[in-house]
């Protein structure tokens, strides 16, 4: 393994930071969803470089997990977000405060 | 009979209460009449089985029942257990056998009260209570029963609670016992730390023949003033006496069992009870016991010349006999002390009885200005009283003759005590006197036409008549003298040697001479003029007004004290500011939710951001 | 070799984020989307993850990336966001704490001791990890179907048409 580990983790810091950003910054509510995303794969990343690291298949095997629990999530969000846009007919995260207290 | 049957003195009428407190509604008027008496019947006739053992065997004298152990903490171990000696043995039979014939006589009484369940579970949970008291055979068992009559007294004395003179009097009652009861623990604590054991027979064997070594020791002086101090709560005498008055709120077989049979005598039994205490501790009998039984004796006699309430009559005389008592029990003689105690339960509750007849009579109109003439309609009721009057009156040959006499006779070893009795032999047959006058001579006073009560009254009312007539024989030495040789072993009293005719004279011509003064003073029903004597009288000689002034003004002083600055302004404006400010504090943090997702995103990120740094630079 | 496929996988997969987050059309961040999963699946097999890889590209390029554009042509969300100050103040807050973010993963990441040993022959392969699947992780994969449960019916459910809800959202 010629590259150090370090430089994966790194980026893979980027890239969650990325998506952390985009969560906070876009009002699309898909977009903020691939945001996500785009996080929960950093984490892949970062899992799956210390299962290398360490010889061990523990990481693969949770990235593995995110991964599933990634696509129920992605399938289960976006039915209640087509479910709230549909009916508000609007697609800006920020119209929907009802929880305002 | 074993001993197996002595903690059944007690069960039986404890039965008796739970039954009727739980079950008594439905069981009916009947029922509950028949558990209450059949219980306290039980209970006599097991004593009286019990006595009849002790006297057949005379190795086995005093035989201690081990119930359970109560209490082991360290080397403070307590065991509940009762004791069955004579001493106990006496006043189990008077409690249970005079509480029997006053709840047959209650089953007549309280024929027309709607609670007539509650108070009979009541008056047997009494009689319990002084079971347990009388035959506790530690210190800590007699005072859980000490306890429990005061209890009992509240509940019966406040037994029409909805009368605000009735309460008050319950009230006031358990709050001055209360002050001797404080007296009683610091007597148990002090006797502990000092004997190191509270069981009877024990300190009877270490304090045996004169105190051994700890004779005139101060911590048995102290123990033993705290714990008269508590018996003078109880047995209302000075200066702790203003409950017993107020008492007779109560219904009057209350008046009878509790405050002239038993519980009252509970501080004289206390003494008895401790006497190698009491004999061990020097000066205390002769310098504190014997005079303020005497003061106390002379100070309620005069007090009940000016009553008109009947029963308050009744309820100062009982304070002033029971200064006999202790009077008797001051100057050594145990034996007289308790004789006086059966022959007082006798004609006193024979006194009471006969009051309560006249006020069933009458419709509870007790107050001698307005009562008479009822010698003619209530012929069983009126010589009721006027056996009782004379026994109490000391006449011979009746029961309260020979008790009374013996007092007087141990107490000639002090002549200033000795007076003071003789005096208030004179002052009592005073009272007496004028009571049965006023009540029962003349015409009628009062409207309606009474009769002579029906025979759930009237039996045990001549049931009493026979006792106090010829209880008195019990201690005559020309019959052997029973009673003082039954109780002889028990108490280490004096030897009672026979009586100096001249000094029986004497009693007896003071006792004539207070009949024939009274006869003379009120015959014709006419209330002579004592002036500034009586008003003093009516005052009590000023005892209530000083209660008044040092205890209750002060005491409702400090209350409001507590309930106004303390509690309103203090406590609750604390606690409505804590509210407030919580409050104030909700609002202030609802305005972070805005319902914005982002910002909650954004918030999350900042903390984690805070809590990794935290964890980084560490 | 590895050096310049890392680099080359690298500089895709960032790029491709910069443009999930930036992009003004949702189709065009789902397309990035799709740059950054391919790029990652490199990664992965760079690390020796090989049965990874190839359920990167299946399900979340295949599937997941699939479904949002399904639901961005449902939704007709071409309607770019207009961009009022509060996204400003926002992204204000945002990039800073991001930064400091990275920053802060990085030095702690850095920290890490990185032995790298040979891994052994087959080490990602499907044999290696669906063994350790039905062995040490048998009980997560079980939990792990039961969510998919869960989420079809949940699917299912909410996909339903209005017509069987009322209106106002309460149950038929």
């Amino acid at each position: 393994m010629t590259v150090p580990a370090g430089a994966y983790l790194v980026l893979s810091a980027a890239l969650f930071t990325l998506g952390t950003v985009g969560v906070l910054v876009r009002r699309t509510a898909l977009v903020l969803f691939m945001s996500i995303e785009l996080m929960l794969n950093a984490v892949n990343l970062a899992f799956v470089t210390l299962a290398r690291v360490h010889g061990n298949l523990d990481g693969q095997l949770a990235a593995f997990f995110v991964l599933v629990v990634a696509a129920v999530e992605v399938v289960v969000g976006l039915s209640i977000l087509v479910h709230i846009f549909r009916t508000r007919d609007t697609v800006d995260v920020d119209e929907v405060d009802l929880l305002r207290g | 009979m074993g001993t197996w049957a002595v903690p059944w003195i007690v069960a039986l009428p404890l039965a008796g209460a739970v039954v009727n407190g739980l079950w008594g509604g439905r069981l009916g008027r009947r029922g509950v009449s028949l558990v209450a008496c059949l219980a306290v019947l039980g209970a006599f006739l097991l004593s009286a089985a019990l006595t009849r053992d002790l006297v057949a065997s005379p190795g086995a004298e005093a035989r201690t029942v081990r119930l359970f152990e109560w209490i082991a903490v360290g080397d403070f171990r307590i065991p509940a257990a009762l004791l069955w000696d004579r001493l106990a043995a006496l006043l189990a039979l008077v409690v249970t056998g005079v509480g029997f014939l006053i709840h047959v006589y209650s089953v007549g009484y309280m024929a027309e009260d709607p609670d007539y369940s509650r108070y009979f579970t009541y008056l047997n949970l009494f009689v319990a209570s002084m079971l347990v008291l009388v035959l506790g055979a530690n210190l800590l068992v007699l005072f859980v029963g000490w306890e429990l009559v005061g209890l009992c007294s509240y509940l019966l004395i406040g037994f029409w609670f909805e009368r605000p003179a009735a309460a008050a009097a319950g009230r006031k009652a358990f709050v001055v016992n209360r002050i001797g009861d404080a007296a009683f623990v610091l007597g148990i604590l002090s006797t502990w730390s000092l004997l190191g054991t509270l069981d009877f027979r024990e300190m009877a064997r270490l304090l045996g023949d004169g105190g051994g070594g700890l004779r005139g020791h101060p911590g048995l002086v102290a123990s033993a003033l705290l714990l008269f101090a508590g018996a003078a709560g109880k047995s209302a005498q000075l200066p702790l006496y203003v409950w017993l008055p107020d008492a007779m709120e109560g219904p009057t077989p209350v008046s009878a069992l509790i405050h002239a049979a038993t519980m009252v005598t509970a501080g004289v039994f206390l003494v008895g009870r401790l006497w190698p205490l009491f004999e061990a501790a020097g000066p205390v009998l002769p310098w504190v016991v014997a005079p303020v039984g005497a003061a106390t004796a002379l100070f309620a006699a005069t007090v009940a010349v000016a009553q008109y309430d009947l029963k308050r009559v009744l309820a100062y005389s009982t304070i002033s006999q029971l200064g006999y008592m202790f009077l008797a029990l001051g100057v050594g003689s145990g034996t007289a002390a308790f004789f006086h105690l059966t022959t007082h339960a006798f004609f006193k509750a024979l006194l009471f009885l006969a009051a309560g007849s006249v006020m069933h009579a009458l419709h509870g109109q007790i107050d001698l200005r307005h009562l008479g003439g009822l010698w003619k309609s209530m012929p069983l009721t009126f010589l009721g009283f006027v056996v009782g009057a004379a026994s109490l009156s000391g006449i011979p040959p009746l029961s309260g003759f020979w008790s009374k006499e013996e007092i007087l006779h141990a107490a000639q070893g002090s002549v200033g005590l000795w007076l003071v009795a003789l005096a208030t032999s004179f002052v009592t047959a005073y009272y007496a006197t004028r009571a049965a006058v006023l009540a029962f001579l003349g015409d009628p006073r009062s409207p309606g036409r009474p009769h002579d009560p029906p025979p759930a009254m009237a039996l045990p009312l001549a049931g009493l008549v026979v006792l106090s007539a010829v209880g008195g024989f019990l201690g005559a030495k020309w019959l052997g003298a029973p009673f003082h040789a039954f109780l002889q072993p028990a108490l280490n009293g004096h030897e009672v040697s026979p009586p100096d005719l001249a000094a029986v004279a004497l009693a007896v011509a003071a006792a004539a001479a207070g009949v024939a003064v009274g006869w003379r003073a009120h015959r014709g029903r006419r209330e002579p003029d004592l002036g500034p004597v009586r008003r003093a009288l009516e005052a009590q000689w000023g005892f209530e007004a000083l209660y008044e002034a040092a205890v209750v003004r002060p005491g409702r002083g400090l209350a409001h004290l507590l309930s106004e600055a303390v509690d309103l302004r203090g406590v609750d404006r604390a606690a409505s500011a804590l509210a407030e400010a919580v409050v104030r504090a909700g609002s202030a943090i609802r305005t972070w939710q805005t319902g914005n997702v982002r910002q909650y995103a954004a918030g999350l990120l900042a903390g984690a951001v805070v809590l990794f740094a935290y964890w980084v630079l560490r | 070799m590895e050096v310049l496929l890392f680099a080359v996988s690298a500089v895709l997969s960032l790029a491709g984020g910069l443009g999930v987050v930036a992009a003004r059309q949702p189709v065009h961040s789902a397309l990035s989307l799709l740059v950054v999963l391919g790029a990652l699946a490199i990664l992965y097999l760079t690390l020796a993850a090989e049965f990874l890889a190839v359920l990167q590209v299946i399900v979340y390029a295949g599937a997941i990336v699939v479904l949002f554009l399904f639901v961005i042509m449902l939704l007709h969300a071409r309607t770019p966001e207009s961009r009022p100050s509060p996204v400003g103040a926002q992204a204000a807050v945002a990039v800073p704490l991001g930064l400091a973010l990275w920053v802060g993963l990085s030095s702690a990441v850095l920290q890490l001791p990185a032995p790298v040993p040979r891994v052994p022959d087959g080490f990602g392969s499907t044999e290696a990890v669906g063994r350790e699947l039905f062995g040490t992780f048998l009980l997560p994969f079980e939990v792990a179907s039961l969510l998919l449960v869960v989420g079809i019916v949940a699917a299912v459910v909410l996909g339903s048409s209005p017509s069987s809800y009322d209106r106002r959202g309460r149950e038929p």
